[in-house]
């Protein structure tokens, strides 16, 4: 286990490292680097609450539906609560809940992937075809659905939206692997007599782990979307939780009176979901072998 | 020639033919999972403190009692013919229901597809085609702030802009209410009305649709962006495209004849899985917008445990899909011949 570990250390993180510093001037890299900088800074500021929020985000502090000013700099909503302290409290449930729903679908997406590519065949079709059907479901419905049965509460919600999302990390690394196992250094180590588990730990899996970052921060900006949109629906978390998605269905029906209440909350979600898609994209052009072709190729040139 | 029309006719024959076993097994498959989801529907017919006999009796006309087959044979019958029998929470039958809320989400779908669709395509190209100068950037920007933006949140900012406070569209709704809706033929409120050639009710319903399509569309259009740039990137840099310019080609037909045609394609394979995306969308713009389509009755029928509501909008919707899923196979048979049999 130990000799995996290491050796997928120092080829993937290395050359990660490797090729972001060399790529920091390009498109891509300098995406990443904005992105990384946003989350952080989200990060940061949901970790420090406790120690920034003016307010306690759950009081009544001042008189309802404030315009921005004075103390309250972001305004009061339809309870007379602070709607920038709610926002840095806020912060907390998105990390949470992406951080949550993005294990759950990655432990079961990433060995059901490895698996299915790797014995192909019968056990292979069945399970594409079951990832398939979750995959042409509408996300937003399949989690209303869980949702609904299962009740509120992060880790029900993580696991509504996890479910999602297991279909995309099978896919990506399902594919991956298919082409993987054809290669030479892989056929070799069956032929040696080597156990498949140890093949897929020590040759398969440090290859197609380089896919898990970019599905990661694409798949993080949508789970965040979906939190959000059955929060707005009513089938979030339980009130006494500050969360960018409640706000929105508390103040919504009074945009047009007091638009900063429901304004805010949103344009914090955008800022986050853009960052970690700047993330993804970057990465991907970064990694993604056939958009990069041409980019060597130009620098081979200059 | 002939020999690939003859492929393309047998590709859509095979196809049109797989249609009956799709929806059989998605039919299956909705009767399987309602009746394994955990809960008693008769529990959420009747109120508390009912006596168990008129329980009984409901049970028995519900046909909960027969064996699983049974119930499953008389499912069958059921869609078949139509009857997916009457809504638990608002009383009323459910294929009525649907058929009354169906073409709302049909006409929304196709509106913001079509938005989406020019958006998208439009800027992916263009930017596709500039790589790394600062309209690519700027597409680029727009693509991916159009694809996180929580699309609630842009719809309320969207109504408040141009209905309220411009006040040049409805707020609300599909249809306003001092006028008549057109006789209903196809039930979408745009062709109805000019179907019947009443003008007034046209504008009204393009009216009510404009918000709720440009919100809807403009979300999706960043998806479309992503992929078309992504492919007119690679349409251009592949061997066809410089193998063209050799030979001299003017680069405006290099384009419209090699790199565009190629790079479509896999925009086309795609919009199939966009329809997904599309529904989750629709259930949230239909919500901010109180337009009645399909995304908020089966948001309902879920929250209020509906069973025969959510078992005929599973159904309906699938059915939908499946219809939806061939069109967009034949498209992409029609572009690209190497997907026949």
């Amino acid at each position: 286990m130990a000799g995996w570990f290491a050796r997928g250390r120092t080829s993937l993180v290395g050359r990660l490292l490797g090729t972001f510093i060399r790529q920091s001037r390009t498109v891509a890299g300098i995406l990443v680097w904005i992105g990384l900088a946003v989350i952080l800074a989200i990060l940061v500021m949901g970790i420090l609450a406790p120690f920034i929020a003016p307010f306690d985000p759950n009081t009544k502090v001042g008189a309802t539906e404030l315009p921005p000013g004075g103390p309250f700099v972001m305004g009061t909503d339809r309870a007379g609560q602070d709607v920038l302290s709610r926002i840095i409290w806020g912060a907390r449930v998105p990390l949470a809940i992406v951080a949550v729903s993005t294990t759950i679908s990655l432990a079961i997406g990433l060995p059901l992937g490895l698996l299915s590519g790797f014995a192909g065949g019968r056990l292979d079709r069945v399970i594409l075809l079951v990832m398939d059907s979750i995959y042409a479901f509408p996300g937003l419905l399949l989690a209303i659905a869980i949702a609904a049965v299962i009740g509120r509460g992060i880790l029900n919600i993580s696991f509504a939206i996890a479910v999602v999302y297991i279909p995309t990390y099978f896919r990506v690394i399902r594919n991956h692997v298919t082409s993987v196992k054809q290669e030479p250094y892989v056929e070799a180590a069956v032929a040696l007599g080597m156990s498949r588990t140890r093949v897929i730990g020590r040759y398969v899996f440090p290859n197609v782990a380089q896919n898990i970052p970019v599905i990661f921060s694409v798949n993080a900006a949508d789970a965040i979307l979906t939190e959000a949109g059955l929060a707005v629906l009513g089938l979030g978390l339980p009130p006494g939780i500050p969360d960018w998605g409640f706000d929105i269905s508390l103040n919504w029906q009074r945009f047009d009176v007091s638009w900063w209440a429901t304004f805010f909350p949103g344009l914090f979600i955008l800022i986050l979901t853009t960052a970690l898609t700047f993330v993804g994209e970057g990465l991907n052009d970064i990694l993604n072998p056939l958009l990069r072709k041409k980019e060597q190729a130009a620098v081979a040139e200059a | 020639m002939a020999g690939s029309t003859a492929s393309l006719r047998a590709y859509v024959i095979t196809r049109v033919i797989l249609i009956f076993p799709m929806l059989l097994l998605l039919l299956t498959f909705t009767f399987l999972i309602l009746r394994v989801i955990p809960g008693d529907p008769i529990t959420t017919i009747v109120r508390e403190g009912t006596p168990q006999a008129v329980i009984d009796r409901l049970r028995a006309e519900l046909g909960l009692n027969d064996p699983l087959y049974i119930q499953y044979f008389t499912y069958l019958r059921d869609v078949f013919t139509g009857n997916m029998g009457t809504s638990i929470v608002t009383q009323g039958p459910v294929t009525q229901e649907i058929a009354y809320r169906m073409p709302a989400t049909i006409e929304l779908a196709l509106s913001s597809m079509f938005v989406a669709s020019v958006l998208g395509i439009g800027l992916g190209t263009f930017s596709g085609t500039r790589r790394d100068s600062l309209p690519d950037i700027g597409t680029r920007l727009y693509g991916a702030l159009a694809y996180n933006i929580p699309i609630f949140w842009f719809g309320l900012i969207m109504k408040l802009i141009f209905a309220v406070w411009l006040g040049w569209l409805p707020v609300s709704g599909r249809f306003s209410p001092r006028l008549s809706p057109p006789p209903t033929v196809t039930g979408l409120y745009t062709i109805d009305s000019l179907l019947a050639g009443d003008l007034r009710a046209f504008v009204d319903a393009v009216a009510h649709l404009i918000l709720p399509a440009l919100t809807l569309g403009i979300v999706l259009s960043g998806f479309f962006v992503r992929i078309t740039r992504v492919n007119v990137i690679q349409a251009m840099s592949s061997d066809y495209v410089e193998a063209a310019r050799a030979r001299g080609i003017e680069e405006r037909n290099v384009f419209f004849r090699h790199a565009l045609k190629n790079g479509l394609v896999p925009v086309i394979t795609t919009m199939g899985l966009t329809f997904a995306l599309l529904f989750s969308g629709a259930i949230l713009t239909e919500t901010v917008f109180s337009f009645e389509g399909m995304g908020r009755y089966v948001f309902y029928a879920i929250t209020y445990r509906d069973y025969p509501a959510i078992q005929g909008a599973v159904v309906y919707y699938g059915i939908l899909m499946v219809i939806i899923s061939l069109g967009i196979d034949i498209l992409n048979a029609f572009v690209d011949p190497r997907i026949r049999y």
